[in-house]
């Protein structure tokens, strides 16, 4: 029922909408809401699909080559051999698409009839989206899907605000607020907006999704509308119980129609070698071509034109080089078989299949989230076997962005090593269930009341910006802004300080079970310069109090002189927290006199008033109060990682892949998590650390890595290198020399900042960056925006030939995800935008090593071997009409009868290399698991290359000519034991057919290393479908009913009662066989490769020792901290109020119905993609732009 | 956020408000954990191993050798004769007759050609003719056929196939048999006479039957309207090809042998392989008058000399074979297992040799990660 018209109207310079003037609207021919994402209906199928199919280069080709077919002079083929194949292709394709298309046409159809409330001359009616015009007004209610692109006109929420989510949009899930233009707004319910004909002139349909230009003109006055104003189809209504909207864009020009491209289409190296293979046979075809044409010529001007008396020339074909013209198409029709249609099938099959066994791996599935592996893109498993470098995201996906609070620091004693887990709620009933906490003696100092102890948790229940939710009584929800804080306050809260509520002045904890209500008197809030937070409160007692968190760097240096002892014990403890990996903050307090307070209240709030340099007067004043404190103690906050995180890292970079860290957190955070996966060690030479603001000090600190890499690693040699002394004098302003960064050995880690990286990007210092980064095991970005997770992406593809895999989780993973060769997507975590974006996705990080290394390695092994065997069999036979050529005066007569030529490749020869390209083994998966280094042929690419690809050729015509001069010797003389001769054609044929598939058959038996049943039956079923089909077809039953078709009647039956014929092909078979495997034997027994050593001892398993380097010695900050700042304002200001609840309001699950799926695969036949980066995202406006919608926002909503 | 990060996500999500512990019970999304999906198929891997390679090699080595040693005593015994006739040199008895040739010559010029055979031939002794040069295998000549029409195929035989052209119709009636195959059929009379020591010529019997496929002879080719049909009615209406001196029902007297099963015909549309090649002609049954079949001595060869190949340096020969289990003389079949054995054996000893001074053997040992 998709009755969408799709008349294109010339460009639209701008668009002009009155509302409820559906008359005035209909000139302009604005499209409708109904979308259509489908491609075919039942009459345009068969032309639209053939027609896109025949775009294919492959079936074009083919189709050129069945025409050559129908020309009689031309033909040495029977169209048969070419169409039977190319239908065959062409029908599966056909099929495919059009169950896709099936689909898609059902979810246009639902999305289409969804309902809407339209209000027509004065009225709600129920319509059908697709019915919704341009300038209708629609009204929606809370958590309603948005139809078209709206302006907002009024909503049920005071100041005509309403709240949407537009995570469908671009994947940020923090709601956001819309506002509609005051003067609508006051318009309020339907029967006022019924009258409403205010006329909007804005910009045409444009994918800019946040960004709107429009003027709203309505009694005679002009009101500017801004992004800010719309509600765009894909976003869904929240937290507003109605609003009303104008309908400004419809159907396929919303926005979210308009960014909805093709993705990009990604290829494997191993593609576009293919390619280039295929290209470089074509040429190897022409030349065949050419040489038997020149031949041809010769032949026939020498020997053809004296045949004439038995074999006249065609009247039409009268010259020699006319002839020979014709013989080069017929050549090429019957030598194209060295590039079958089938090898493009092949190959998405065996894709097909290595998709499969990802998305059934059981050790791929995660229990916990209920999901499977799932390989969304078929076409690149192969390259997974030959990753050099992964860009992971770090938080949710090396780390679970859980934090615990794991152990603490109190007065110089530290807790947190014990046995069990703490039981919490005999002693407090508001305990958290779910938090844990191992040492009994911190519970027991808390119950003695041991008064640092005390004012150790107290500090933590009341220095943060965590806000909380009681449902019901004792039912506490902490909102809070970073895991951290949550941790912290959770852990104050079973130790019996509970946070139980707050309003912008107060603070109410229970203190033991006893209720207690500060006075919230400043919150001296984070930023990243001072690293600290601290709340000034005053207690019931009215005693004021000065708390304070921080980092231990900051904190420490501003202790009283008095803590000295205690500071280093204190010190002591956090280094050997943060040795752990944990995240460690210093606490301390101070008590203020009422005048101290009263006086630097005074300062506070002049410098808050402050209209100039207000940051820094803050900051300032901050300064001045936090001094002289009184040392708390440390906590330590476990960032929990994923399970068997460190031990993927170990394992992959065993297997030589080189990790990049990029992540949007702190340096401290990013750096510790270096350490906790083991991705950093402190076997480590140096870890560099990159964080200049200028490009000159980058570059600097750059050049200063790799000088100290290459002193490093000549101490390590020795100095044995001589190119390292002159190095140095040569070193100009350009890179040094490359090749001297490649074979830098040491293990070193690079850390580098957001901004510094920056700086590393610009095009002049990128050739520098990446030869000192690309030297370090591993290297860590953080601060980095999600474009630049992008560019360094792009600049590894660019400057390093390896392939690159993303791994990430979160929508600001996106756009790496899209750019690395292959992106895999962590679900289950922060949505589905990772995933929706990725070609592999799964719920684990650890399921990576099983990915790259089991299934990666695999799948590039079998596609390898797939490979090269497929050029070889058809290169031996093919190659066998080239040699006839030239005793069959270059005539392009076939060896073969033409059905063998038809059914070689799709049935006798098809499904013993397809079970080898998708069942093979060289070592079982464990192995592969265990000797990461199996994965390094795939890295240097050594099974399949320009190199194996002509040791193939090279065998498939060796093959070739032995197929056809040892039955040309052999039967040349030869006759039955009945007298009559062998050396006819078609025993001829039969015999060197035999041979072939005989020969082809042993050969597959060679390279098949993993023998399963289904290969048996593969192997046996495809020599049985030989003999019985040739039987077959050589019999007389099919003769009889086709006497024309079916030319050798009898030929096989008698062929092969021959013991010559026999004996011929046990021969033919024996010279083709013998060198291979006398050459294979020498490689396994004289270079063996590790596979083939791992696959020998595969009994003897090796138990392998975990080395277990204890870390120690090694005096990090552990300090952490991951704040954004200006939160304390907004508590403060109470303006946040709101959000306690609004953000608690549950983004539930969503399931996928497969529809936007289908949109975003759509092949844009009218949508514009817009190129990467295009699409301005703040600021670029061209009309007053508001600021994005942030926090701030919801300020304006306290009651 | 940046841009390109925008990717449309599902707008049709119902938001259903399942909590993870309510609703229904979740159907675990768990793989089905069966071998073929866990790919743990039993498989049998073998592997290239010194133990399994060499051995081949030798036995590969032993089967050969005897197989081809065998091969070329059995190719020994085989007692075959090649006479050229072409009439190529002037001192060749049939230098006049290929000179001299025409199509249209109505009275066949005749050449004898004396050889004397050194070993008498025992049992069966197959004649045969052999054309060099001669380019049965060119795309169009082979295709230049009717099968139907070959099979008795009545329309074909009105309506030869277009393939046969040029040769599908002549002075617009249907040429039968159509094509250039059957056009070229070779046309000479080759007769065999002993030059008894005595003085008298006995001419020598050719069997000019059973020297065609039985397939061909039974199924591929057959007379329109059946075996006992009146074979110059049913012809009426076509015309002979036009190097042909009768037409196709006037073969041979024999009914069973005549139109288009007639042998030599069948034989003759058998197309060859290589440029050179022969064909069976006649097949001298082992009788009991003369023991052996051909016994020594010196023979005639008579050629009524109608196929002429000197205008494409074409030559022409008769053979005289005996035949053996594998067939006729083929000394190369021997030569080669014998070579192929031995190469073989020989190139496993090196193997073995390779594999005891610079194998690896620590294959046992630890694999260095």
């Amino acid at each position: 029922a998709s009755q969408c018209c799709r008349n294109r109207k010339p460009h639209e310079e701008e668009r002009r909408v009155r509302a409820n003037d559906r008359e005035y609207n209909e000139k302009f021919q604005y499209a409708s809401n109904c979308i259509m994402t489908s491609k075919y209906n039942i009459v345009t199928f068969l032309p639209v699909n053939l027609f896109e199919q025949f775009q294919e280069v492959a079936n074009t080709y083919f189709l050129f080559l069945l025409i050559l077919q129908l020309i009689p002079q031309i033909s040495s083929l029977s169209w048969f051999t070419t169409i039977v194949p190319l239908a065959l292709v062409l029908s599966i394709t056909a099929v495919k698409d059009a169950t896709d298309d099936y689909f898609r046409h059902k979810s246009d159809n639902q999305v289409n009839n969804r309902q809407s409330q339209v209000l027509i001359r004065g009225l709600l009616q129920n319509e059908k989206w697709m019915n919704v015009r341009v300038g209708d007004i629609i009204k929606l209610e809370n958590k309603q899907f948005v139809a078209a692109d709206l302006l907002l006109l009024s909503s049920s929420e005071p100041h005509g605000l309403c709240y949407i989510e537009t995570a469908e949009l671009d994947g940020e899930t923090n709601m956001k607020v819309r506002q509609s233009v005051s003067v609508t707004n006051e318009l309020a319910d339907q029967n006022n907006l019924a009258s409403f004909d205010g006329e909007v002139v804005c910009e045409p349909p444009n994918n800019k999704l946040d960004r709107f230009c429009g003027t709203l003109y309505w009694r005679d006055k002009k009101y500017t509308l801004t992004n800010q104003n719309m509600l765009l189809r894909g976003c869904v209504l929240r937290n507003t119980e109605t609003c009303y909207g104008l309908v400004i864009f419809a159907g396929p020009d919303t926005k979210l129609m308009q960014n909805s491209g093709s993705t990009k289409f990604k290829r494997t190296s191993i593609d576009r070698l293919m390619n280039t293979l295929v290209l470089w046979i074509f040429g190897f075809l022409v030349c065949m071509g050419v040489i038997l044409a020149v031949g041809n010529a010769v032949w026939e001007r020498e020997v053809g034109s004296l045949f004439q008396s038995y074999l006249p020339w065609d009247p039409s074909v009268d010259n020699f080089l006319f002839s020979a013209f014709l013989s080069f198409w017929s050549y090429v029709i019957i030598l194209n078989t060295v590039v079958p249609i089938s090898l493009y099938v092949s190959v998405e099959v065996i894709r097909l299949g290595h998709s499969y066994f990802i998305n059934w791996d059981q050790e791929m599935f995660c229990s916990q989230c209920n999901t499977a592996a799932e390989a969304r893109t078929t076409t690149l498993n192969e390259e997974l076997g030959q990753v050099e470098y992964i860009f992971s995201d770090k938080t949710g996906t090396l780390t679970q962005n859980i934090m615990t609070f794991n152990k603490c620091s109190i007065n110089g004693q530290t807790y947190g090593e014990g046995p069990d887990p703490l039981d919490f709620t005999p002693f407090n009933p508001l305990a958290d269930p779910d938090f844990c906490f191992y040492d009994d003696t911190l519970l027991e100092s808390v119950k003695v009341g041991d008064a640092h102890t005390h004012k150790f948790f107290r500090l933590l229940s009341l220095c943060h910006t965590v806000m909380s939710e009681e449902k019901s009584e004792g039912e506490l929800v902490y909102k809070a802004q970073s895991p951290d804080e949550g941790a912290l306050v959770t852990a104050a809260r079973n130790f019996g300080f509970v946070f139980r509520s707050r309003t912008p002045g107060t603070i109410t904890t229970t203190e033991m079970g006893r209720p207690v209500t500060y006075t919230l008197l400043a919150i001296l809030d984070f930023n990243n310069i001072r690293k600290r937070m601290s709340v000034i409160v005053r207690d019931p007692e009215g005693r004021i109090c000065l708390y304070c968190k921080g980092a231990d760097t900051v904190l420490l240096e501003r202790l009283h002189p008095c803590e000295q002892e205690l500071m280093n014990v204190t010190s002591d403890h956090l280094h050997e927290y943060a040795a752990d990996g944990l995240r460690t903050l210093a606490l301390a307090y101070r008590d203020l006199s009422e005048d101290e307070w009263e006086a630097w209240s005074e300062s506070y709030c002049c410098a808050d008033k402050a209209t100039s340099c207000r940051e820094d007067r803050l900051a300032a004043a901050y300064e001045h109060i936090e001094q002289d404190m009184m040392l708390l103690g440390a906590t330590a906050i476990e960032d929990k990682l994923q399970e068997g995180v460190p031990e993927t890292i170990a394992v992959l970079s065993l297997a030589n892949i080189k990790i990049w860290v990029l992540t949007g957190d702190k340096q401290e955070t990013a750096v510790n998590i270096g350490y906790s996966c083991k991705m950093l060690t402190d076997d480590m030479p140096e870890v560099f650390i990159i964080s200049g603001n200028t490009v000159h000090s980058v570059r600097q600190e750059l050049r200063r890595a790799r000088e100290r890499m290459i002193e490093l690693s000549r101490t390590r040699e020795g100095g044995k290198e001589e190119g390292i002394e002159g190095w140095k004098q040569l070193q100009c302003p350009p890179p040094p020399p490359s090749n001297l960064m490649d074979n830098i050995s040491g293990e070193f880690a690079l850390v580098i900042n957001g901004h510094s990286l920056a700086h590393a990007l610009e095009a002049d210092m990128e050739t520098e960056f990446v030869s000192t980064a690309c030297a370090c095991k591993a290297v860590i970005c953080c601060r980095v925006t999600p474009l630049q997770k992008a560019q360094v992406v792009e600049l590894i593809k660019k400057h390093k030939k390896a392939v690159t895999l993303a791994i990430g989780d979160g929508a600001n993973d996106v756009s790496m995800i899209k750019s690395a060769h292959i992106g895999v997507g962590i679900s289950g975590q922060e949505g589905i935008q990772a995933v929706l974006a990725s070609d592999y996705s799964f719920s684990q990080f650890r399921f990576l090593q099983r990915l790259l290394l089991v299934h990666g390695r695999w799948s590039y092994l079998r596609m390898c071997r797939f490979l090269c065997y497929f050029f070889y069999k058809n290169f031996a036979f093919t190659m066998v009409h080239f040699w006839f050529g030239f005793f069959c005066g270059f005539s392009a007569q076939t060896v073969y009868d033409q059905y063998f030529i038809t059914l070689y490749n799709i049935v006798y020869t098809s499904l013993p290399v397809l079970a080898m390209g998708i069942f093979d083994q060289d070592v079982p998966d464990q192995r592969s698991l265990e000797y990461p280094k199996l994965y390094e042929p795939g890295q240097l690419n050594l099974l399949f290359n320009k190199r194996e690809f002509f040791i193939c050729i090279a065998q498939g015509i060796y093959t070739s000519v032995v197929l056809f001069f040892v039955p040309c010797a052999v039967l040349s003389d030869a006759t039955q034991s009945t007298g009559e001769p062998l050396a006819d054609y078609q025993t001829f044929a039969v015999t060197t057919a035999t041979a072939l598939v005989i020969v082809v058959s042993v050969q597959i038996a060679l390279d098949t290393g993993f023998w399963t049943v289904i290969n048996h039956v593969f192997v046996w079923g495809s020599l049985g479908s030989y003999f019985s089909i040739m039987l077959a077809l050589h019999s007389q039953t099919l003769f009889l009913i086709f006497p024309n078709q079916f030319h050798f009647v009898g030929s096989a039956q008698s062929t092969l009662l021959q013991p010559v014929v026999w004996l011929t092909i046990a021969l033919a078979t024996t010279i083709c066989i013998v060198p291979v495997l006398a050459f294979r034997f020498l490689k396994v027994d004289l270079k063996p490769q590790l596979s083939d050593t791992v696959r020998y001892t595969q009994l003897v398993r090796q138990k392998k020792h975990g080395r277990l380097g204890a870390r120690g010695g090694s005096r990090r900050s552990g300090y952490a901290f991951a704040h954004q700042e200006g939160f304390g304002e907004l508590i403060t200001s109470g303006k946040n109020m709101r959000l306690s609840s609004l953000a608690l309001a549950s983004f539930a699950s969503r399931h996928s119905s497969g529809w936007i799926d289908t949109l975003r695969r759509k092949k844009p036949t009218h949508v514009q993609t817009p190129p990467r980066g295009s699409v301005p995202l703040e600021g670029s406006g061209c009309c007053i732009q508001q600021p994005p919608p942030a926090l701030c926002s919801y300020g304006n909503q306290t009651e | 956020m940046m841009a390109s990060s925008y990717n449309a996500k599902d707008e049709d999500g119902h938001i259903t408000v399942t909590g993870p512990g309510g609703g229904a019970v979740l159907r675990s999304k768990k793989p089905e954990n069966t071998a073929f999906k866990q790919q743990r198929l039993p498989a049998w891997q073998p592997i290239l191993t010194a133990g399994t390679v060499l051995p081949a090699f030798f036995i590969i080595g032993l089967l050969f050798i005897p197989i081809g040693i065998g091969l070329f005593v059995t190719s020994n015994n085989i007692k075959e004769f090649e006479i050229d006739y072409t009439g190529a040199d002037t001192s060749s008895p049939c230098f006049n007759c290929s000179q001299n040739f025409s199509w249209n010559s109505t009275s066949p010029c005749t050449c004898t050609v004396p050889f004397y055979l050194e070993q008498p031939y025992e049992s069966n002794v197959y004649v045969y003719y052999g054309l060099s040069n001669f380019y049965q295998n060119h795309r169009r000549y082979v295709k230049s056929r009717d099968d139907s029409q070959l099979n008795g195929n009545l329309k074909s035989l009105r309506e030869p196939s277009k393939e046969c052209e040029p040769y599908a119709y002549h002075n617009n009636k249907p040429i039968a048999p159509c094509g250039a195959i059957a056009n070229s059929m070779f046309n000479d009379t080759l007769e065999l006479f002993y030059n008894d020591p005595n003085g008298t010529s006995v001419k020598i019997l050719l069997g000019t039957t059973g020297i065609a496929w039985w397939t061909d002879k039974h199924v591929k080719f057959g007379n329109p309207g059946g075996v006992d049909s009146n074979l110059s009615a049913v012809f009426q209406g076509t015309t002979k090809p036009l190097n042909w001196r009768r037409p196709v029902y006037e073969l041979d007297s024999d009914q069973s042998n005549n139109g288009f099963v007639n042998e030599d015909f069948i034989v003759w549309m058998r197309t060859a392989a290589l440029p050179t090649f022969r064909k069976l002609y006649r097949i001298i049954g082992k009788s009991s008058q003369m023991v052996p079949t051909l016994p020594r001595g010196n023979y005639t060869l008579e050629v009524v000399y109608n196929y002429p190949v000197r205008s494409f340096e074409g030559r022409k020969r008769m053979i005289l074979s005996t035949i053996s289990w594998m067939g006729g003389k083929n000394p190369f079949l021997g030569i080669a297992y014998i070579t192929v054995g031995s190469v073989c054996f020989f190139l496993g000893v090196v193997l073995l040799v390779i594999h005891h001074k610079c194998g690896n053997r620590n294959n046992g040992a630890e694999i260095s990660n």
